[in-house]
């Protein structure tokens, strides 16, 4: 049987899947702790890719620039929440909608004022060539992004599974009044939730500009797709982002190359019609 | 050198400023409207536009000669040297403004001709009022194939369109068949999926059909993508000798990056858009080298203009630094054109004007295009315009098309990816 290019589609829609998987992973972990939906996640991750371009002008390279990147997130995450999340969860539950909505539309603003909107990338000298297995060609720097996305998703679960704080923070999702009445402190898990989302989603804009470039609208290119995963996958479940991110990822490359590239998204969007419809609670939702 | 040029540019324009502060004073005055974006998304560019079109205003009511069609021949000779005057209307980007500023001109300020309007859509509205009264409307640089194609009697190009833009492509390649012993036959057809890349993937299959090659896969993507792996798939599944793509830069750069990834190493011939913004180079480092891009202007080119680069330096006196681009280029010239067929007409009649424009023939070397001259149809297209075909040589553009104007010769074959 003639594969064609069968076994690089497959390959090449895995690796693609990984970085989705680490944006949507940040997103549901906000929404599985505290039931708000970050509409500014893209942004977020626009912000993550600024600053790794700012590094990499000092001569810091995206994959050495990771943990900085990652470490500023977390603390920004950390601070939007306690200034101005931490409100909105004190009004209607739309508050956290426009709030958020507005967080995005202020910090695309600030981005167009700032750097304007000028496409830029890093010039990435380390990662230039590509790998071949077989018929199989791998770029350097999809592969480092993919296997970087995977090491942040691993630490992530082991810490969420395996630590008494990732188990204060499950505890939070599962039943907030019960937590709370356990002894755990609601608002700092809220807090850490918004750091950690905020830092998986600056590890990822990190990677993403080993193979991308940043423009002040970025985000949407990226954060739609992580809300379809995070919807596929089940909402606040990290196993199914990463699941779901690699389904999206398959199906987009595939519908493309053996449908038409004009119209890659439809199979995503119908993936995850008939799963919201089968499966309202996502693939591996609980809820 | 340069500093030179600067000094001398500062001298010239205090020469020419002279005239043009007693223009209020002089009794003989030709009023000419131009209706540009000056507010609104295309504010920046309309800005440019404007500074481009009074620095040839100014040069033609100086009396510094320089090497283009009526600089220095202070104002319109045959008009007793009445001085031009250009009034600005300002359009907003937006088809019923322009339409509306085209009305005024004509009716309150009685200008004896137009010029505009920078988009394809406000240059459509305002030509239409203009036919209406009947007055000569010269559009410098709007690039829609239908403009030209209306039956208008007062409507004139000076700008290749987009069709010809296309063409140029196929033509470069032809020559380069010629030159190389090269025989393509099937093109990969690569465009985002908004008007600007449906456009070129429409035109570009009626001229393959036409030249007898073959569309081996025509690829239309949703612009702004996150990844493009099923499309480079799609092209290199589909084994073509050759890639014609139009993308914005975004895409263009992810499109550069994922063809080295996966290998292919096909020539590229694109229609400018992100191929030629200074992010490109920026971007792709060593990477970029060997790609071939049409565009509407290069100063980078064989000079048969010696005063180009002089009149390049007194306009960015003007543009806070910027150098010539092709708007900015064009919009110059039509005001020179417009000039020449008024001096021609040696009237202000509307009818003796546009018999004088239709009447036009300008020798490229008196202009600062790259052409080989103006000349126009009876469609009012200008003949003899054509783009420019660049190629990315050790990390800077240069031109390799037409011959004419060539800088540098086409590097072809190009070489694969890991000798670069």
């Amino acid at each position: 049987m003639e594969l064609g290019p069968l076994p690089q589609l497959l390959v090449s829609g895995v690796l693609a899947g990984f970085v989705f998987a680490l944006i949507a992973m940040g997103l549901t972990l906000i929404f599985g702790v505290m039931d708000v939906v970050n509409f500014a996640h893209g942004e977020f991750l626009m912000i993550a890719m600024y600053l790794t371009l700012g590094f990499s002008l000092v001569g810091l390279q995206p994959v050495l620039a990771l943990p900085f990147v990652a470490l500023a997130l977390f603390l920004f995450g950390a601070f939007v929440y306690r200034i101005f999340v931490r409100r909105l969860l004190e009004g209607p539950p739309e508050a956290s909608i426009f709030g958020t909505f507005g967080l995005l539309v202020l910090l695309q603003g600030l981005a167009q004022f700032f750097f304007t909107s000028d496409v830029r990338s890093v010039n990435n000298a380390w990662f230039t060539g590509a790998v071949r297995l077989g018929p199989i060609r791998i770029g350097e720097p999809e592969l480092v992004a993919a296997l970087g996305a995977l090491v942040v998703a691993i630490v992530l679960y082991v810490f969420i599974e395996y630590t008494e704080t990732g188990r204060g923070m499950r505890a939070t999702s599962e039943d907030r009044i019960a937590a709370t009445l356990m002894g755990i402190d609601v608002q700092r898990m809220n807090a850490l939730a918004w750091g950690i989302g905020s830092a998986c989603v600056g590890a990822a804009g990190a990677l993403l500009m080993l193979t991308y470039q940043v423009y002040p609208r970025v985000g949407a290119e990226f954060a739609l797709t992580a809300f379809v995963v995070v919807a596929l996958g089940g909402f606040g479940s990290i196993q199914g982002a990463f699941v779901g991110a690699i389904l999206v990822g398959l199906v987009e490359v595939l519908g493309g190359f053996y449908i038409s590239p004009a119209v890659k998204l439809i199979p995503v969007y119908l993936l995850y019609l008939i799963v919201v419809l089968l499966r309202p609670q996502g693939l591996l939702g609980r809820r | 050198m340069k500093r030179l040029i600067a000094a001398l540019g500062a001298a010239l324009l205090l020469a020419t400023a002279g005239p043009v502060a007693s223009v209020q004073a002089a009794d003989k005055e030709i009023v000419i409207g131009s209706i540009l974006p000056l507010t609104g998304t295309f504010a920046q560019t309309g800005a440019l536009l404007k500074a481009g079109q009074e620095l040839a205003r100014d040069l033609i009511n100086g009396h510094v000669s320089y090497p283009v069609t009526m600089a220095g021949s202070d104002g319109i000779p045959s008009l007793g040297h009445a001085k031009i005057k250009l009034i600005f209307a300002d359009s907003q980007g937006r088809p019923d403004q322009a339409a509306t500023v085209a009305e005024q001109l004509i009716t309150q300020d009685h200008v004896v001709a137009i010029l505009g309007s920078y988009t394809s859509a406000t240059t459509q509205t305002a030509s239409l009022r203009a036919e209406q009264y009947k007055i000569p409307f010269l559009n410098p640089d709007s690039s829609n194939p239908q403009l030209t194609e209306r039956g208008l009697h007062w409507f004139f190009r000076i700008s290749p369109h987009d069709g010809t833009f296309t063409e140029n492509m196929f033509q470069f390649m032809a020559d380069l068949k010629k030159a190389k012993n090269w025989n393509p036959k099937r093109i990969a057809l690569v465009h985002e999926d908004t008007l600007f890349g449906k456009g070129f993937g429409d035109v570009t299959e009626e001229i393959a059909k036409r030249e007898g090659y073959t569309i081996a896969t025509h690829v239309a993507y949703p612009a702004n993508t996150s990844e493009v792996q099923s499309e480079v798939q799609k092209v290199k599944a589909s084994n073509p000798d050759v890639i014609f793509i139009a993308s914005y830069l975004s895409d263009s750069l992810l499109y550069m990056k994922t063809f080295k990834q996966q290998g292919v190493d096909i020539p590229i011939i694109a229609q400018d858009a992100g191929f030629v913004d200074p992010g490109f180079i920026a971007g792709l480092g060593k990477d970029a080298n060997y790609m071939f891009t049409r565009d509407t202007y290069a100063l980078n080119i064989k000079q048969r203009n010696l005063g180009v680069p002089l009149i390049n330096e007194l306009y960015k006196q003007r543009s806070g630094g910027k150098n010539l681009d092709g708007n900015v280029a064009r919009d110059f010239t039509a005001v020179t054109v417009i000039a020449d067929a008024i001096n021609r007409a040696k009237s202000t009649q509307p009818e003796a004007i546009r018999a004088a424009l239709a009447a036009t023939n300008i020798d490229g070397k008196r202009t600062v295009m790259p052409w080989k001259g103006i000349k126009f149809n009876d469609h009012g297209q200008n003949t003899e315009g054509a783009g420019l075909i660049l190629q990315i040589q050790d990390g800077q553009y240069q031109t390799v098309w037409p011959g004419f104007v060539a800088s540098k010769p086409p590097i072809f074959p190009i070489p694969a990816w890991d000798k670069r």
